[in-house]
């Protein structure tokens, strides 16, 4: 057993400080990805609300924002915006704070458009059933439009949550000290007591990550089932 | 005659330059059933739509109770409280149940007790036979039964006038006539309808009133035995004779 454990390299684990290490850096993920999720979620609404608008300037530029951030690779981005920065603004921005802009920037997109599509895809009768009722424009948005464009939304936005913080170990580019980055540390440190450590500390980032993403994806489909239709 | 609910007095409507109703006027009488029939894009469901201000109107002037309709004052809500709609595909709330779908308008518009509005619900759904269904989402039901919740929901709010819109254009046939005996049974309550549909032999035993539509216009208005019997207008006895004919050929095809 005490063989197995080495051989994996699940010792590493239980030496020193390693392991509240690795939790240190699965924070600094959890961290970035939940203030950008947040941050995305408040201003993708924004956008999405902005993008039903017949405006067509306004339509123009949500477009393009969307096309960067579509075929933009998020890695391109955060180069950008942590070494661009100080090249452009002469301002160095913390790496930690880069990573929530350009999470963010991307998030918003993403958020937005799944709004617009939430927010157009309830059919132009539905306002008509409510208002020949006698209901007026606010109590029509706050009893049926809303409540049904939350339902469409949530399922969706839930996986770009988690796709957000899938995306996470990416930061590592730009010197934020996450997760990925806490093991490698430590597999260098012990490369000739416990060879085997890599198996065992990346085993660990999988287990961590899956508590995370897990829980969110079961909530996911389950809001699916239940607002199916 | 009774008293005048509604009154369409020399309307326009135009979609830019195509012209749908032109000068059309209309009294309707308490507790009377007016029966709409013309051919497809004559403007049938555009009429309902403006009485409805749902479509705004750029002629004329159309009164329920006296009081003007008009899609931009802002008691619209309050008037519109007063027609109940069905439209063609239902349009119940896929997010609320039945009970939820009939108590909503009168709770949030007309402030009136969840119990009070509950209990009338009830009642209503038990007369058109979905009581038990009253906690299924719409998607529970058939075309038949979301149509009878739907006239149910307008019910439940006491509107001076009822309007359906060829509500029973999307069903399957045996479910039209659940939905028609419905109607029959609020003419025989004294309800005010304005019904547009192309069920003929419905509209015939339904009527009070026959108001033949075609080209924006009211071509023919008449007592349904006399309309449908012996059609003063060439128009209409056209459009009446399209009926026989496929009623003929559809025999051909059957033997
Ligand atoms: N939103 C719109 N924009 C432009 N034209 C419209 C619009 N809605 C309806 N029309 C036109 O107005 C005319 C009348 O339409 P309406 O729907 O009132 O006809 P209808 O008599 O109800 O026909 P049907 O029996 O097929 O339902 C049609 O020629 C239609 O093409
Ligand atoms: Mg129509």
């Amino acid at each position: 057993m005490q063989a197995l454990v080495t051989d994996l390299g699940f010792d590493v684990l239980f030496k020193g400080t390693n392991f509240t290490r690795l939790l240190g850096g699965m924070w600094v993920t959890l961290k970035i990805s939940l203030i950008s999720v947040a941050l995305s979620i408040v201003l993708g609404i924004l956008l999405g609300v902005v993008m039903t608008f017949k405006n067509p300037v306004t339509k123009a530029i949500c477009r393009v924002y969307l096309e960067i951030v579509r075929i933009m690779p998020q890695l391109v981005l955060l180069f950008i915006v942590y070494y661009g920065s100080a090249r452009l603004i002469g301002l160095k921005f913390e790496p930690e704070f880069a990573a929530v802009i350009v999470f963010t920037f991307w998030g918003t997109a993403e958020m937005g458009d799944l709004v617009r599509g939430a927010l157009q895809s309830i059919p132009k009768h539905q306002y008509e059933s409510a208002y020949s009722l006698g209901l007026n424009r606010s109590q029509t948005y706050f009893s049926i439009v809303i409540p049904q464009t939350i339902r469409r939304l949530l399922p969706l936005s839930i996986n770009l949550v988690t796709r957000m913080i899938k995306t996470t170990p990416l930061i590592v580019m730009i010197e934020v000290v996450e997760a990925t980055k806490v093991a490698r540390q430590i597999i260098d440190a012990n490369r000739v007591a416990s060879p085997n450590a890599a198996f065992g500390l990346f085993f660990v980032i999988f287990v961590l990550y899956f508590a995370v993403c897990w829980p969110i994806s079961l909530l996911a489909s389950h809001l699916e089932k239940k607002w199916s239709n | 005659m009774a008293d005048t609910v509604l009154t369409i007095n020399n309307i326009n409507k135009s979609y830019g330059d195509n012209l749908i109703l032109n000068g059309l006027s209309l009294d309707v009488h308490k507790g009377e059933v007016i029966v709409i029939i013309g051919p497809s894009g004559c403007g049938k469901s555009t009429l309902l739509r403006c009485i409805n201000a749902l479509e705004p109107i750029q002629g004329g002037e159309i009164r329920l109770d006296g009081e003007l309709i008009d899609g931009n004052s802002r008691n619209i809500a309050q008037i519109r409280q007063k027609i109940g709609m069905v439209f063609q595909n239902y349009e119940l709330f896929p997010h609320k149940t039945v009970l939820q779908n009939i108590i909503l308008a009168p709770m949030k518009v007309q402030k009136r007790s969840k119990v009070e509005v509950t209990e009338e619900a009830e009642q209503l759904l038990e007369r058109v036979g979905l009581l038990d269904k009253k906690n299924s989402y719409p998607r529970q039901l058939s075309g038949g039964q979301k149509q009878r919740v739907a006239i149910v929901r307008a019910l439940c709010m006491h509107p001076e006038i009822m309007l359906f819109d060829e509500v029973t254009a999307a069903l399957d046939p045996e479910m039209v006539r659940e939905v028609l005996d419905t109607m029959l049974e609020l003419a025989k309550n004294g309800s005010t309808m304005l019904i547009v549909t192309h069920e003929m032999n419905f509209a015939r035993a339904i009527a009070d009133r026959v108001i033949f539509l075609d080209g924006g216009e009211i071509v023919e208005e008449a007592d349904p035995e006399d309309f449908f019997t012996y059609p003063k207008t060439e128009r209409a006895q056209k459009f009446l004779d399209t009926f026989e004919y496929e009623s003929v050929k559809h025999h051909d095809n059957e033997y």
